[in-house]
């Protein structure tokens, strides 16, 4: 093969740029460019107008930030969400592995549990959240079950109740798709340890705590990463299932506030900055989590 | 192990029951939230689907969900199958930093880019309330490239060498060799990139205000917020209206479930 200066420079085979070029143009239109304008909005003062007018939008610093920071219904959100991950993080860690690690031994009906597991994880939130708000709602199916254990306001419209509540929808929703991931991470743990273990006079539980969840840790801190951003995302449940994050804002979600603020009310620049800190805060997060759960795998 | 056996079939049908419950519901004349109504005897209608239908145009709905999912299936197909092959099989300057674009991209979380893509899309290029604005966020599914260029990587690369001595074009190897070898990924692709379209709600949600041009996901949650409450059985025709919803996703899933459950594993644990 011809191999010149010009293969030098450009590499062996240079049409492999143009098949890539479509993409890398997606790719910079559809997430490069808006990271780089949200930065940019959340810095000036920008509003809606119509297309191709040119009017002034001053640098304005952190005043849009400030803005959001002393607004208590942000803090209200970021709070929430924060309710939201110390559920629903450790509930899907625990359940996941519990289930996987269940599934995972020689046992009957296999297929029909992995595809049960796994159906919330394909349907469209919307179309669950209709049959949830009929479970849930106060004379719902739930709350006839409880009979006079039911709480009253029930739990969407339970200002204490409606944020765990959506929290343990979306540790159902997902837990099919962390269950097949620990599924895959415990394909991967030795089984000669297992034999050690039970040498050694382990019991099930023991080697379950001792070989298992020391093997699973790459998966863990995966899952834990994972359902953080999840979390952190969540717009349609509080949207559908608590009407916009009520009561009261006691469920409304950082993406929620930033859909509210910046497009109902016409703020783009209030949204960014929003949008900007709950990644922020999201990556914070995500470094301590790694910190905590990744430590011993070294 | 018994008890081991117990916890399964209970997880199972914690998982289950709300489909079970949602069918009932959309079938159930009058709405029945008693624990006896959760067991169909009489009361039985298919009155709810043509409530639902009358209230939010269900073909109509449909067609405009398959248009927006249609699109990035087609998007991912041929752009990400192209990419996917270049990736895996080509060397060319810059290969490695599109790659390690394409990985850092994926952690990028959508909704901090809603806004941003919402005044680009809408305000600067005027596409709101069409199907190219619905699609273009989406057009290629980068989670669908990367098992196109795994695949295309476990081929041989005698068979490249071959092609390219006797003088075929990359274009002509891609489709004629490569393409051929490579059809489970080929059908994986498109069962993982259907679900996101399918379901996703917040970004259609925000450009289509025109009802006829709305996906079925967002005609939907309009009438749960809005018209739902007005209605004589309104669980009942949004529990029919989620049932239309739900169906094509679940009918593929159950008769790819393998597909499915591999390719997500692949994604997961290598993505």
């Amino acid at each position: 093969m011809r191999r010149g200066l010009l293969g030098r420079v450009l590499g062996e085979h240079p049409v492999g740029a143009v098949f890539v070029t479509p993409y890398v143009v997606f790719l910079a239109a559809v997430f490069a460019y808006p990271l780089g304008f949200a930065v940019y909005m959340s810095f000036h003062d920008y509003f809606f107008t119509a297309p191709g007018a040119i009017v002034e939008r001053p640098f304005v610093g952190f005043d849009n930030y400030v803005t959001v920071l002393s607004d208590p219904a942000v803090r209200r959100a970021f709070w929430n969400v924060l309710v939201f991950l110390v559920i629903n993080v450790p509930l899907t860690v625990v359940l996941a592995l519990g289930l996987a690690n269940a599934l995972n031994a020689a046992i009957r009906w296999r297929t029909f549990f992995r595809v049960s597991y796994y159906v919330p994880y394909v349907t469209a939130s919307v179309a669950v959240v209709g049959v949830w708000l009929f479970l849930f709602n106060s004379n719902g199916l739930v709350n006839s079950v409880l009979g006079p254990l039911a709480p009253d306001p029930s739990w969407l419209v339970n200002s204490k109740l409606a944020m765990p509540t959506v929290a343990i929808y979306v540790t159902w929703k997902q837990l099919g798709f962390f269950i097949l991931l620990y599924l895959a991470a415990l394909q991967n743990v030795s089984k000669d340890l297992y034999e050690a273990a039970a040498m050694d006079g382990a019991d099930k539980w023991k080697s379950f705590w001792n070989v298992t969840v020391p093997g699973v840790r790459p998966a863990t801190t995966l899952v834990v990463l994972l359902a953080t951003v999840t979390g952190a995302n969540l717009f349609t449940e509080p949207y559908l299932l608590t009407g916009g994050g009520g009561p009261d804002g006691a469920s409304a979600s950082p993406v929620l506030v930033m859909y509210q603020k910046g497009i109902e009310q016409g703020n783009p620049d209030i949204g960014s900055a929003i949008g900007v800190l709950l990644v922020i805060a999201v990556l914070a997060l995500a470094l301590i989590e790694r910190r905590f759960v990744g430590r011993e795998e070294s | 192990m018994k008890l081991r056996f117990v916890s399964l079939l209970v997880g199972a049908f914690v998982f289950l029951f709300p489909f079970y419950y949602m069918l009932i519901g959309s079938l159930q004349a009058e709405p029945d939230p008693s624990v006896s109504g959760a067991i169909p005897a009489g009361n039985l209608t298919l009155h709810n689907y043509s409530e639902i239908n009358s209230a939010i145009n269900l073909g109509r709905s449909l067609v405009n969900s398959g248009i927006f999912t249609g699109g990035v299936i087609l998007g991912t197909l041929v752009f990400g199958v192209l990419a996917g092959y270049a990736l895996a099989r080509l060397q060319f300057r810059g290969r490695g930093v599109v790659f390690n674009l394409m990985l850092l991209f994926q952690v990028v979380p959508f909704q901090l880019l809603t806004i941003p893509l919402y005044v680009l899309i809408v305000r600067s290029y005027g596409l709101a309330d069409s199907y190219l604005g619905m699609i273009l966020p989406f057009a290629i599914n980068s989670t669908a490239v990367l098992v196109f260029r795994q695949y295309f990587l476990q081929l041989p690369v005698e068979l490249f060498d071959a092609a390219r001595i006797d003088g075929a074009s990359e274009l002509n190897i891609l489709w004629r060799i490569a393409v051929p070898l490579v059809r489970p990924a080929l059908l994986t692709g498109v069962l993982l990139t259907f679900i996101g379209p399918w379901n996703e709600f917040l970004w259609p949600f925000l450009i289509t205000k025109q009802q006829d041009l709305q996906p079925l996901a967002v005609s939907l949650s309009n009438y749960l917020t809005t018209v739902s409450a007005r209605a004589a059985n309104p669980f009942g025709a949004v529990l029919a209206g989620a049932c239309v919803l739900a169906a094509p996703a679940v009918a593929l899933f159950l008769i790819f479930q393998r597909r499915f459950i591999s390719s997500s594993l692949e994604s997961g644990v290598k993505g």
